[in-house]
């Protein structure tokens, strides 16, 4: 019967599978190098954390899986995990607030609802969240391991655009909206309408000049933020100050030699950062992005703490990655009969080979020995002893134990 | 006898818009013979227009029926047309047009006790919000637009007035008009939007199937510009509402039943000796007071008092079994148990479907299911949990279960294909051309309690003073 699956669920077939695990095991092995540590947080999570101001805009609230449980009669709603960030805040904060730093990574899936069913209402990520750092520092590291990562995968072309989270709510507060149309404004921005800003930002002609390159150039080294910042002198104190944060980070990228682009309008979906964001773009499909929340502990009752991350979406990286075919045993053991005994000789030598560390598959004729490198048979009765066949080189060999198998596929 | 496609079927409404709604259709010369709330008749057809029959649905079930396409057209108000497209945006409804009536609005109000006015004070204030409704989608679609931290909604089938101050702090409910609900001891907040009358359509029927004939008929009322979900604050004149008595002071606080289940509840109440006054007067009073000077009375709906109870909202509540046990099946460690059968108003809860379907029992009818001539049975009731638990139990297969609220009779055999419904005498089933092949279980009137309540030794003792003193009803 077909079409049983939920709609926007994916299956994951051995092929993704293979993708999906390089994906997550060059991640892991980066982020492990790096001293950062491996975390997990359930999928269910209670809904509130996510409704706090300035944690998922309401956009993204109405399209968070959330359900009564089954002991739910308080009207306390769970949710299906629509983000890992603030899972990951929750974890550190319930379990971990002692610990003043934190290096944390995840492999997670997270649950949005997308209307047409056609896109992925699951979603995984490789995240890592760098908690309590100081500030330069740490936003450079985020940034260092999400390029190491994406090298690692050979994505070397991808575009890493930054943008400023503080500038923009500064830029915003420029405007002098009440609070109603501030939040409406802030609320079109999160979602992508950048056209809120230039209706309202046409009132007030004196803004102009630094709002309009920031909106219509794209930067490529502190220099630009040096000239937006010579273009502002009238600008507020926090949009000032958050344009220093803002060269000072792409000052030390410069530093390392890691290219970018500065486009104001890569900052999306979540309310909670504060500072830097940034997001890796090839060919127009966001490949991930992070930036720093400084405020979402203390938003979720927990200490003042610091904090920036990023994180990797995997379903478009499995669409970009080439792979080799997937890796096939290495050696096949045919058997040509089912009876009791012959199943237990197949079982016996496969054993055998598996703890000198082979790949064995076992097959009673179901496949064609031709996909594998050696093709094992054994003999008949009369005859104690096996066959081993190099398919590639088309040699064949009589082995009487398994150790003489082994001696002849280790060459 | 599913959808018959050259037939052009219409949901209308009951309630607050059948009046208005059959009058228009009087004047548009598309009337339907018994469409005047006098007579039980669900069924109705056209005087004009042979292919044109409709159907009377409360009004909140109309905006779902013309989703799932059991009906081309309907009329009920934007509410609850609100109320499906906020939680389900991709629904199949098309607001075709608004109609030149309607009846009052949806407010977000407050009980005075909260000292609230006005918007701002929700979001910067107090945590813990506990908001009764009946619009639930609504509700949650606006704490995510103010940005609620902490909130708690309690969707209720009616009499979402009743519980402020002392069972909630918000209300999101409809009202004629600021000063209605004033006079029920709350302050109008915010209005969400205005009720008026939609005519809706299921899109792939608009777009494939010739409803000419009813547009046609119906154009002259359309009203150009269309509404949609807008929130204004109301005028505030700070007028106080009425000041309601200081019911949350006594130290048991009972909740007695409203509609149907009033009257056996207060004869039963007088059997028993246990004066409630004012229970049983013309017009609903939602807080009495008892001859026990230390007992509380509101009245409210007895589907919503499991879960009042449970919430320690209430000690204890005169409710159904069947409310007792739907809410048990949804919640299984809740802490509600029953304290005392009342024995009256019994009924039996029942599977039952159309006569013209060969099957005499729920083994027959999964057999019918596993053979495909009734793939994805569609299954109407107002027990939704007790539903799906009977139906998973017995393996019926991809079920689509329609929650109904009241008449669900009325769905059989066009728009499910099983009932699960309450019935004293079974008298109405039969009626509809309806079969009981199973029954689910019977229900009678019933004390019950929190057993939380039950470990405060003082609480604890009125209690059992009061299932002494209804103990004396039954004999």
């Amino acid at each position: 019967m077909k079409n049983q699956r939920c709609k926007g669920m994916r299956d994951l077939l051995p092929r993704d599978m293979a993708g999906f695990r390089h994906v997550e095991d060059t991640f892991r092995a980066c982020c492990l190098k790096c001293g950062y540590q491996e975390v997990r947080t359930p999928t269910l999570e209670y809904l509130h954390l996510f409704t706090a101001v300035g944690t998922l805009t309401p956009s993204m609230l109405s399209k968070v899986y959330s359900f009564l449980d089954w002991d739910g009669w308080s009207g306390e709603r769970v949710v299906l995990r629509p983000d890992n960030t603030i899972p990951v805040a929750r974890l550190y904060i319930d379990n971990m607030s002692e610990y003043k730093r934190a290096r944390l990574f995840y492999v997670s899936n997270s649950f949005i609802f997308e209307e047409t069913g056609k896109k992925d209402r699951e979603r995984w990520q490789c995240g890592a969240e760098s908690i309590g750092g100081t500030k330069l520092p740490a936003d450079a590291e985020i940034i260092s391991l999400a390029r190491e990562v994406l090298h690692r995968l050979g994505l070397d072309t991808v575009t890493l655009q930054l943008s400023h989270a503080g500038l923009v709510k500064a830029l915003i507060k420029e405007l002098k909206l009440r609070p109603s149309e501030e939040a409406k404004v802030t609320s079109r921005i999160l979602e992508g309408d950048w056209q809120a800003l230039t209706e309202v930002k046409s009132a007030r002609n004196e803004l102009d000049r630094f709002l309009g390159p920031l909106l219509n150039l794209k930067g490529k080294s502190g220099g630009f933020l040096q000239n937006v910042k010579a273009l502002s002198r009238e600008a507020s104190s926090s949009f000032k100050s958050s344009l220093d944060d803002f060269i000072e980070t792409t000052t030390l990228l410069d530093g390392l030699k890691c290219s970018y682009e500065i486009d104001i309008t890569a900052i999306r979906t979540f309310e909670y950062y504060t500072g830097i964001c940034f997001r890796f773009m090839l060919n127009g499909e966001k490949l991930g992005g992070g930036g720093r929340y400084d405020n979402l502990m203390s938003l979720m009752s927990g200490n003042d703490t610091t904090a920036c991350g990023f994180a990797l979406y995997v379903d478009p990286l499995l669409k970009l990655l080439r792979w080799e075919n997937e890796a096939k045993p290495g050696i096949l053991i045919r058997g040509k009969q089912t009876t009791p005994e012959a199943v237990e000789a197949c079982f016996g030598l496969a054993q055998a080979l598996r703890n000198a560390e082979q790949t064995v598959l076992v097959d009673f004729g179901e496949r064609e020995p031709c996909d594998y490198r050696w093709a094992i048979s054994i003999s008949q009765e009369d005859l104690p002893g096996f066959t081993v066949t190099d398919c590639r080189e088309k040699r064949e060999w009589n082995a009487a134990s398994p150790g003489e198998v082994l001696s002849i596929v280790r060459g | 006898m599913r959808y018959q496609s050259s037939y052009v079927r219409i949901a209308l409404p009951k309630g607050r818009l059948l009046s208005a709604t059959a009058d228009l259709l009087d004047q548009v010369g598309l009337d339907f013979e018994d469409y005047d709330g006098k007579t039980r008749q669900y069924n109705l057809q056209s005087v004009r227009f042979p292919r044109v029959s409709a159907r009377v649905f409360q009004e909140k079930d109309i905006a779902v029926q013309v989703a799932v396409g059991n009906y081309d057209l309907g009329i009920c108000g934007l509410d609850w047309i609100e109320e499906l497209r906020t939680r389900y945006p991709a629904s199949a409804v098309v607001e075709v047009s608004r109609l030149d009536y309607g009846e009052g609005y949806i407010y977000l109000a407050a009980s005075q006790e909260t000292g609230l006015y006005d918007m701002d004070g929700l979001s910067s204030g107090r945590d813990n919000w506990r908001i009764v409704t009946e619009y639930a989608n609504l509700a949650h679609t606006l704490t995510s637009n103010l940005r609620l931290k902490s909130f708690k909604i309690f969707p209720v089938w009616g009499a979402a007035e009743a519980y402020p101050p002392e069972n909630a702090d918000l209300v999101i409910l409809w009202a004629r008009n600021e000063n209605e609900m004033r006079a029920q001891g709350l302050v109008p907040i915010m209005r969400l939007l205005s009720v008026d009358a939609f005519l809706i359509a299921n899109r792939e029927r608009l777009e494939n199937k010739d409803l000419s004939e009813v547009l046609g008929c119906l154009s002259p009322a359309f009203v150009a510009k269309a509404q949609t979900l807008v929130q204004e604050k109301v005028e505030i004149t700070r007028k106080p509402a009425i000041s309601l008595s200081h019911w949350k002071e006594r130290e048991l606080r009972l909740a007695l039943p409203d509609g149907h289940q009033k009257v056996p509840t207060a004869e039963f109440l007088q059997r028993a000796g246990l004066n409630v006054h004012g229970y049983c007067g013309r017009t609903v009073s939602r807080r009495l007071s008892s001859d026990l000077e230390w007992l509380g009375v509101k009245v409210i709906r007895p589907q919503d008092m499991p879960l009042q109870v449970a919430n320690g909202n209430f000690d204890v509540a005169v409710t159904g079994r069947d409310w007792l046990l739907e809410h048990l099946y949804r919640f299984p460690s809740s802490p509600v148990m029953e304290l005392l059968d009342l024995g009256f108003g019994a009924v039996r809860i029942v599977a039952a479907l159309s006569r013209e379907m060969a099957v005499d029992d729920i083994d027959g009818f999964r057999s019918l299911v596993q053979s495909g001539k009734l793939a994805s049975p569609r299954v109407a009731s107002e027990y939704t949990n007790i539903a799906d638990r009977y139906l998973r139990d017995n393996h019926i297969s991809s079920y689509r279960l329609i929650p109904t609220w009241g008449a669900s009779e009325a769905f059989l055999p066009e728009d499910a294909d099983l009932l699960i419904d309450n019935t004293q005498t079974g008298r109405t089933l039969a009626q509809h051309d309806l079969r009981i092949i199973d029954v689910l279980l019977k229900s009678t009137a019933c004390l019950i309690g929190n057993k939380e309540s039950l470990d405060s030794p003082g609480t604890k003792e009125k209690i059992e003073r009061v299932v002494e003193a209804l103990g004396g009803g039954l004999s």
